[in-house]
C-alpha cells in the first residue's frame, strides 16, 4: 500500500540507476533528514545528545569506515580504534599548531593522516589474506596508541598524555552546545555517507566487491588488486579517523590514547557484523544496536525497586541479557540487521501478495 | 503484547513515585562501579559514601535536608561514566545535584568541561588532573585533599627524614615504576623537578598496563640499587611488584606505595611478600573514629549496611569513601549557612566546597578528628590539605607510622599554576579574579 510503485516509470536510464528508485524512498529519507536535523534539536535533552545520539552517530561512521574496507573489500581488520586514535591526534595537533586552521579541515587532515597509516599498515595485505592480515593491523592497533603514549609531543606534553577538545566553531558558529556538538556530528556523518554511498556504486566499489568475492577472479578480469585493496585501506582510515575526531572532540570532549584499545575496535567489528557486511544501513542499525540496547537495559532496570536485587548482579544479568540478544539474532539472522530490515522492505513492496 | 504490560506497569509506578517524593531533599549522583577490573576499589568507596550518607540520614539530614542518592555502573569506563552523568545531572524527583564523585581520572577528565557548563561540582578525591588545582581556571573541579604533585612531593619529604634530611637525599638513588596510564604518567614531569632540587638519581620505569609481568624491570632495579622504590601502581600492578621484589630480593620495606597503591587489596594478594611494605594515606583504615561507630550503630547494625561483605568496614577504600561523604555533606552544609537550609544548586554547594574549613575542632564535631586532616580551601586552592601519613603493612593490617607529612605545596603551586594558564589559552578561558569571590 505505502509502497505502490504503479505509475512509477523510468523513461531514462539515469532514472533506472538513481540510488533511491521509488518515489517512496526518497520521501522517507528527506522526511528522516528533516527530522533528524530539524526537529530532534527541537524536543530533545542534554542526555539525549550526549549519551545517546552523538555516539551513536560516531559509531556508525566508524562502523562505516570499517564496512567499506571489511565488508566491500573482504580485507578483515583489528585496526579500526588505531586509526581512530590517529585521526583524533592529528587533528588535535592541526587545531593546535596551525594558527586558525577552520575546525573541519583539522578533521579532513586527521582523516588523511589516518589514511596514510592505513595504508602502511594495509600493505601487507598485497601479499596475505583473512585471518593473517588481522595480525598486521592488530600490530596497528598496539603501535600506534604506544607512539602516542610514549611522545609527549603528540599530546602537546599534557602530563597524562590527555588531550582535550579545541573550541568547536564552525564558520564563525559556536557548536559546543549538546545541540551544536550534535547538528556537527550528524552534518559530518550524513555527508560522509553520501560519499560512501556513492563510491560503492562507483567502478571503485564494484571493484572491491569482484575483490572480496574473489580476488583471483578480479585479477583475471583486469581488476588492480594492489590499487583497490589500497584505496580500501585508505578510504577505510580516511572515516575512521574521521570518526576519531569527532569521538574526542564532539562526543567526549577529551580523549586519551587508552581510550582507542583494542576493545573499541572489537566494537566496531561487533557493529558491522550485527548490522550487516556490505550495507551502509547496517552500520546506523548496528550502532543503534551496540549503543542503545545496553542504555535501554540500564534505564529498565533503573525502573526497579532499589535493593530488590544486589547492583552488581543487576549490571551482570544486563550484560547476560545482552549477550543472548546478539547470539538469537545472529542465529536468526546471520546477515545481520540490514537483511531484516531488506526482507521486510521487500515484503512491503508485494503486499498484500504474498509471492 | 502481555509482555508490555509489566514494562507499562513499572513506567506507571516511576511517575507515580516522582509525586511522592516532593519533601525537601539533596540529592548525590553517584556514577558508581561495581563490577570489572576495578570492583574492589568502588565498591568500597561507595559503600563507604553511600553508608555515610544514611548516617547522616539518621540524624536527621543536614539541617532537615534529607540526603538522597542514586547509582548508575560506570565499570570505570569513560563513555558510560559520562553517559551516566547525563543520565543523572538532573537531579532525581526534583531534588537537585549538589555534586559528581566519579572516583575515575579518565571520567573526570571527560566529564570536565561538563561539569564547568553544568556548573555542578566535579570532586576528584585523592586524584584528578593535577592542575585544576588551581581554582581560578577550573572553578567547578576539587581535587580534594592531595592531588598527584602534592603525593610524590610528599613522598620525597618522607624519605628526606627517612634519611636525616633534605641534604642528605644528593646523591641517593630513587626509582619510581608507574603503570603505563595517564594517571601512572601524570607526576613524572614533577618528580624530575624535584630530583634537580635536591640532587638525587631518578629513574623512571614504566610498567605497562595491567602490569602483571615486571620481571625485567625489577632486575633493573636490582642492578640500579635505589635506596628507595616508588611504586605508582593501580590494580594487579601492587601486588605483582611486591612479589617480583621479593624475587628479586629487594627489601619490602624500601618500596613506597602512592595513594592508589594503599589499600588492603593491594598488599595482602602479595601474601609474606607484602610483609614490611610502606605506603601512604591521607587515611588511617579502621573503625575506632566516632564516626565510624555511628555509622555501624545506625547503618550497619540494622542491616542497612551497602557492603556486601561487611567485614571490609573501615577498609582503605570505605573509609575513603567516608571521608568523601564527610567533606561533601561538609560542602553542603556551608552553602546551606549562606543560601538558606534548603536543597541546593551546584552552583550553591560550589561556594560551600571553596569555604571549607576543617580545623581540629570542627573535625572533633564530625567524630573524624584523626581520620580527615585539617582542610582549608579557597577559590585559588581547590585543594586543601596536601599532607598524608605513611602506614606499614604488617602481615594483616596496614600500621601507621609517621605523623603527618605535608607536601611542598609552595614549590608546586608555580608549576600547576603554569600548567592550569596554558589549559586556559588552549581553551580560551579567562582566569576567575579570586580577590572579587564572597
Amino acid at each position: 500500500m505505502f509502497y505502490t510503485e504503479a505509475g512509477q516509470f523510468s523513461t531514462r536510464y539515469a532514472a533506472d540507476r538513481r540510488v533511491f528508485r521509488l518515489r517512496q524512498d526518497r520521501f522517507a529519507l528527506a522526511l528522516l533528514l528533516v527530522f533528524a536535523a530539524g526537529v530532534v534539536p527541537l524536543i530533545g535533552n542534554d542526555y539525549w545528545f550526549n549519551a545517546i545520539l552523538i555516539p551513536f552517530l560516531v559509531l556508525s561512521l566508524a562502523g562505516l569506515g570499517l564496512n567499506l574496507l571489511t565488508g566491500y573489500a573482504g580485507q578483515l581488520s583489528l585496526g579500526s580504534a588505531a586509526f581512530m586514535a590517529a585521526g583524533a591526534f592529528a587533528a588535535y595537533n592541526f587545531q593546535l599548531r596551525i594558527e586558525g586552521l577552520p575546525l573541519l579541515i583539522s578533521f579532513g587532515l586527521g582523516g588523511l593522516v589516518a589514511a596514510l597509516l592505513s595504508v602502511v599498515f594495509g600493505l601487507p595485505s598485497l601479499r596475505i589474506k583473512g585471518f593473517y592480515l588481522i595480525v598486521s593491523t592488530l600490530a596497528a592497533q598496539f603501535l600506534i596508541p604506544w607512539v602516542l603514549v610514549k611522545y609527549g609531543w603528540f599530546s602537546n606534553h599534557n602530563a597524562s598524555g590527555v588531550i582535550s577538545a579545541p573550541p568547536l566553531q564552525v564558520i564563525g558558529a559556536d557548536l559546543s552546545t549538546p545541540v551544536g556538538r550534535y547538528l556537527l556530528t550528524l552534518g559530518v556523518v550524513v555527508a560522509l555517507t553520501w560519499l560512501a554511498k556513492n563510491i560503492v556504486r562507483s567502478e571503485l566499489g564494484r571493484n572491491w566487491m569482484a575483490v572480496r568475492d574473489m580476488d583471483t577472479a578480479a585479477a583475471v578480469i583486469g581488476i588492480s588488486l594492489p590499487k583497490a585493496k589500497l584505496l580500501a585501506f585508505a578510504l577505510s582510515g580516511f572515516y575512521l579517523g574521521i570518526a576519531g575526531s569527532l569521538w574526542a572532540f564532539a562526543y567526549l570532549g577529551t580523549v586519551e590514547p587508552h581510550g582507542f584499545d583494542l576493545s573499541r575496535s572489537f566494537q566496531v567489528l561487533f557493529i558491522i557484523i550485527i548490522g550487516g557486511l556490505g550495507s551502509l544501513l547496517g552500520n546506523f542499525l548496528g550502532a543503534a544496536f551496540i549503543v542503545l540496547f545496553p542504555l535501554f537495559l540500564s534505564n529498565l532496570v533503573g525502573l526497579l525497586p532499589p535493593g530488590l536485587i544486589d547492583a552488581g548482579q543487576l549490571e551482570n544479568v544486563q550484560k547476560m541479557i545482552f549477550g543472548a540478544l546478539i547470539i538469537a539474532f545472529l542465529i536468526r539472522e546471520p546477515e545481520g540487521l540490514a537483511r531484516i530490515w531488506q526482507k521486510f522492505r521487500a515484503r512491503a513492496r508485494r503486499w498484500p501478495l504474498r509471492y | 503484547m502481555s509482555f508490555l504490560k509489566p514494562i507499562a506497569l513499572a513506567l506507571s509506578l516511576g511517575t507515580f513515585s516522582l509525586a511522592s517524593h516532593a519533601a525537601a531533599e539533596q540529592y548525590f549522583p553517584l556514577q558508581s562501579y561495581r563490577i570489572g577490573p576495578y570492583a574492589a576499589g568502588g565498591t568500597g568507596f561507595f559503600g563507604g559514601f553511600i553508608d555515610y550518607l544514611q548516617h547522616v540520614n539518621a540524624n536527621g539530614g543536614v539541617n532537615g535536608v534529607k540526603l538522597t542518592w542514586s547509582e548508575c555502573e560506570t565499570e570505570y569506563v569513560v563513555e558510560k561514566g559520562v553517559e551516566c552523568y547525563e543520565r543523572l545531572k538532573q537531579g532525581l524527583n526534583g531534588a537537585p545535584a549538589a555534586a559528581t564523585n566519579p572516583l575515575s581520572v579518565g571520567i573526570a577528565y571527560a566529564t570536565l568541561d561538563r561539569s564547568h557548563a553544568d556548573k555542578l561540582p566535579l570532586i576528584t578525591i585523592n586524584h584528578g588532573r593535577t592542575d585544576s588545582t588551581d581554582g581560578r581556571v577550573f572553578p567547578y573541579a576539587f581535587p580534594l585533599q592531595l592531588n598527584p604533585y602534592s603525593e610524590v612531593s610528599a613522598i620525597v619529604n618522607y624519605i628526606a627524614q627517612q634519611v636525616g634530611g633534605a641534604d642528605n637525599l644528593k646523591g641517593k638513588k630513587i626509582v619510581t615504576l608507574y603503570h603505563g596510564s595517564p594517571y601512572g604518567k601524570e607526576t613524572n614531569e614533577v618528580l624530575e623537578k624535584l630530583a634537580a632540587k635536591y640532587g638525587f638519581e631518578l629513574t623512571l620505569l614504566e610498567v605497562p598496563h595491567p602490569g602483571n609481568e615486571q620481571q625485567s624491570q625489577w632486575i633493573n632495579i636490582r642492578r640500579i640499587k635505589p635506596d628507595y622504590v616508588i611504586l605508582r601502581g593501580w590494580g594487579v600492578m601492587n601486588p605483582v611488584a611486591l612479589k617480583t621484589a621479593q624475587k628479586v630480593g629487594f627489601p619490602a620495606d624500601r618500596i613506597i606505595g602512592n595513594i592508589w597503591s594503599n589499600a588492603e587489596d593491594d598488599a595482602s594478594p602479595a601474601g609474606a611478600a607484602a610483609k614490611g611494605y610502606i605506603s601512604i594515606t591521607t587515611h588511617p583504615s579502621g573503625t575506632d573514629f566516632p564516626v565510624l561507630q555511628g555509622i555501624k550503630k545506625d547503618v550497619i547494625d540494622p542491616g542497612k549496611g551497602n557492603l556486601a561483605d561487611p567485614k571490609r568496614l573501615g577498609t582503605v577504600y570505605y573509609n575513603l569513601g567516608v571521608v568523601n561523604g564527610i567533606l561533601n555533606v561538609e560542602a553542603v552544609r556551608l552553602a546551606q549557612e549562606k543560601f538558606g537550609q534548603r536543597p541546593l544548586t551546584g552552583e550553591e554547594v560550589r561556594w560551600g566546597f571553596e569555604n571549607i574549613r576543617l580545623d581540629d575542632k570542627r573535625l572533633q564535631e564530625l567524630g573524624a578528628l584523626g581520620l580527615v586532616q585539617p582542610l582549608q580551601l579557597s577559590c585559588a586552592d581547590h585543594e586543601g590539605g596536601g599532607a598524608v601519613r605513611f602506614q606499614q603493612w604488617d602481615g594483616q593490617a596496614w600500621k601507621l607510622i609517621s605523623d603527618w607529612v605535608q607536601a611542598d605545596r609552595a614549590l608546586l603551586r608555580p608549576i600547576i599554576e603554569a600548567s592550569a594558564l596554558q589549559y586556559a589559552k588552549e581553551k580560551g578561558i579567562t582566569p576567575r579574579d579570586c580577590s572579587k569571590e564572597s
